[in-house]
């Protein structure tokens, strides 16, 4: 038994936050919503939370339907961006609050604080006001906090994104390893796909209010259901091409389509959309050469090579660091192109 | 937690404090230090005669027991106040929002020749309350309601700020826990503005026992009844007893000093608690 949501809309004024969203969460799953600012996903999960209330659709959890139960009741529990720390609260306090408020017996609630302190790495720092703390330390209570009273769902607010990089990457580990302790089914909303990635059994791609795509963290990347998805996650090489019998032409560069590419026909105009890793240059002084490389750029472990296809646009893509396949690349050299993969898109009529 | 002591990297301190401090003899310390030296010229004993008369207790306990009833009632009814003009929109708001400031505004005389005209026994409010047996005007009541009324931009003033900084979310995170609205109320949103209460309180406090203006009017002036300190001076001073006027005066300094020094520490030792996380 999870979580249902169905039929989901919300609108604020004219402005639509969340537009017919459905999805199920089986319990135990750990779920990301995925896509970008002011897509909708906080307000998917602050319905679900019962902190807004939706203009259509129904969650229920645990096969309970919920739409009409104040938040307090929903037994969920929520862990907001800017932690939201009871300030005047020791730390203790604040883990213990939502068991207080319930009227638990001071002694197990210790002992659950206690449990709790151990399991977010927070012993010792009991006695300590949230002002006290570093900004990791602060969102562990505010996890700690959010999981005491033992909730059958939690939900997190982009709950990384108020901290630096090396904190963000401690503090994921902690939540897998939570999550894989506690066994808590739980969603939480992101726009960073390496952390939707690396964290989430699921991902749910929401954009414009929609959801995109649901599905794992392979099938979005490698099968995009729309063109949204594909040119959201990764980085991509956004085309212009003119579609003819079964290839696809980008200026002088000749682009093989796969049979049954949704949606181009012949001598119709198409949108390219080809992952920075499914194409390869190589140098090429000859009739092959169809591009001029501009920029050679190393990025840590690999390189990206900008370069300007003959009759069209700039072009990307990126190598392995010491890939023997950069030998000769360098500005103002011609090279050929090799696309392994794309995914082409009718162009709406303008 | 502790301040750091560390070089400051704006510059200027020096100047910048002596100008205070020099700001702050002329305004504040020199006229106070002259009342001071105006009292010595009384003896102890004659010094004492003056300030034990039963008039002149009377008359503090009425000054600062009035002060502190506005003050609270102020602290109550400003609170509400800036929850409601924070908290909600509604037609007609700013126009409330700039209703508060009036008893700024207003010469304290005026108010308190209207407050008696609306609270003597023949006016709008003092009839109906009347024919209910509370008299207001002429009464210790009276006196407190024009303090009240000259008190209250005070409270809303200083808690509407820090309410407005109060994310909703804290409160939202205590629904999220189980709280209810009453156990959210007390536990997570009073305790987040009482500095700034206690502030607006000290405030009011503070202006009410100085009042003067308003009151002489509503409080008919009636010795050991209706008599404040502050027209007890007056009335020292137009006998041309200058040193008990300022024997009188001093008193009421130092009340209100030591009242508002252990307020500030109060202040003081719940910010350092609760720290700007």
């Amino acid at each position: 038994m999870g979580i249902r949501v169905d039929g989901l809309s919300k609108r604020f004024g004219s402005f639509v936050a969340v537009d017919d969203v459905t999805f199920d969460v089986r319990a135990g799953e750990l779920v990301a919503l995925l896509g970008p600012s002011g897509g909708g996903k906080s307000t998917i999960l602050r319905i679900i939370a019962g902190l807004e209330t939706a203009d259509a659709g129904s969650v229920s959890l645990e096969g309970e339907v919920v739409d009409e139960m104040p938040p307090r009741d929903r037994r969920v529990g929520f862990v907001f961006q800017h932690y939201a720390l009871f300030r005047h609260m020791t730390v203790e306090q604040n883990i213990g609050y939502g068991l207080k408020v319930r009227g638990v017996a001071k002694a197990e609630r210790q002992r659950r604080v206690g449990e709790l302190t151990g399991i977010m790495g927070l012993r010792g720092l009991e006695a300590r006001y949230p002002a006290q703390l570093s900004g990791g330390q602060r969102q562990r209570v505010a996890l700690a906090r959010s999981l005491a009273p033992s909730p059958r769902l939690l939900l997190l607010d982009e709950p990384f994104a108020a901290v630096d990089a090396r904190v963000r990457e401690e503090l994921r580990a902690w939540l897998r390893r939570m999550h894989d302790q506690v066994g808590v089914t739980s969603i939480f909303v992101t726009h960073d796909q390496e952390e939707a990635f690396g964290l989430a059994d699921r991902v749910m791609v929401i954009n414009r209010g929609r959801l995109e795509q649901d599905g794992s963290p392979r099938e979005i990347q490698d099968e995009p259901a729309t063109e949204f998805v594909a040119r959201f996650i990764g980085e991509s090489n956004v085309l212009e091409a003119r579609v003819q019998g079964e290839d696809a032409w980008v200026g002088a560069l000749r682009v093989g389509l796969d049979q049954g590419e949704r949606g181009t026909r012949g001598g119709a105009a198409a949108r390219l959309i080809i992952r920075s890793y499914d194409l390869k240059f190589w140098h090429a002084e000859n009739g092959d050469s169809v591009a001029v490389v501009r920029r050679v750029v190393p990025l840590g472990d690999r390189v990206r090579v900008e370069a300007a296809v003959d009759g069209a646009g700039p072009i990307f893509a990126h190598f392995p660091r010491r890939s023997s396949l950069l030998h000769g690349i360098e500005p103002g050299a011609r090279i050929a192109v090799e696309v392994t993969r794309a995914r082409a898109y009718p162009v709406e009529a303008p | 937690m502790a301040r750091s002591r560390a070089k400051n990297v704006l510059p200027g301190f020096g100047l910048t404090l002596g100008f205070t401090l020099l700001y702050l003899s002329l305004i504040v310390l020199i006229p106070l230090a002259a009342l001071l030296l105006k009292s010595t010229s009384l003896t102890w004993g004659q010094f004492w005669g003056v300030v034990s008369n039963p008039r002149v207790l009377a008359a503090y306990r009425l000054s600062f027991g009035a002060a502190l009833g506005a003050a609270l009632v102020n602290a109550l009814f400003g609170l509400l106040l800036a929850w409601v003009l924070v908290r909600y929109s509604f037609p007609g708001r700013r126009l409330i929002d700039a209703l508060v400031d009036l008893p700024f505004a207003l010469p304290t005389a005026v108010a308190g020749i209207t407050l008696t005209a609306l609270f003597a026994k023949t006016g709008w409010l003092g009839a109906p309350l009347h024919a209910l047996g509370i008299d207001v005007a002429y009464t210790p009541l009276g006196v407190m309601i024009a303090l009240t009324f000259i008190g209250l931009p005070f409270v809303v003033r200083t808690v509407q700020p820090v309410l407005e900084d109060l994310a909703a979310e804290r409160e939202e995170a205590a629904a999220m826990l189980g709280a209810s609205r009453w156990q959210t109320l007390r536990g997570i949103v009073l305790p987040e503005l009482a500095p700034a209460l206690v502030t607006g309180f000290a405030l009011a406090f503070a202006r009410a026992t100085g009042e003067y203006g308003s009151i002489v009017f509503i409080s008919g002036n009636m010795p050991m009844k209706t008599e404040i300190a502050p027209l007890v001076i007056i009335t020292k001073l137009e006998q041309y007893d200058y040193a008990g006027a300022t024997a009188v005066a001093v008193v009421m300094l130092a009340i209100s000093f030591t009242l508002l020094l252990v307020i500030n520490l109060l202040q003081g030792w719940s910010g350092r608690r609760h720290g700007e996380a």
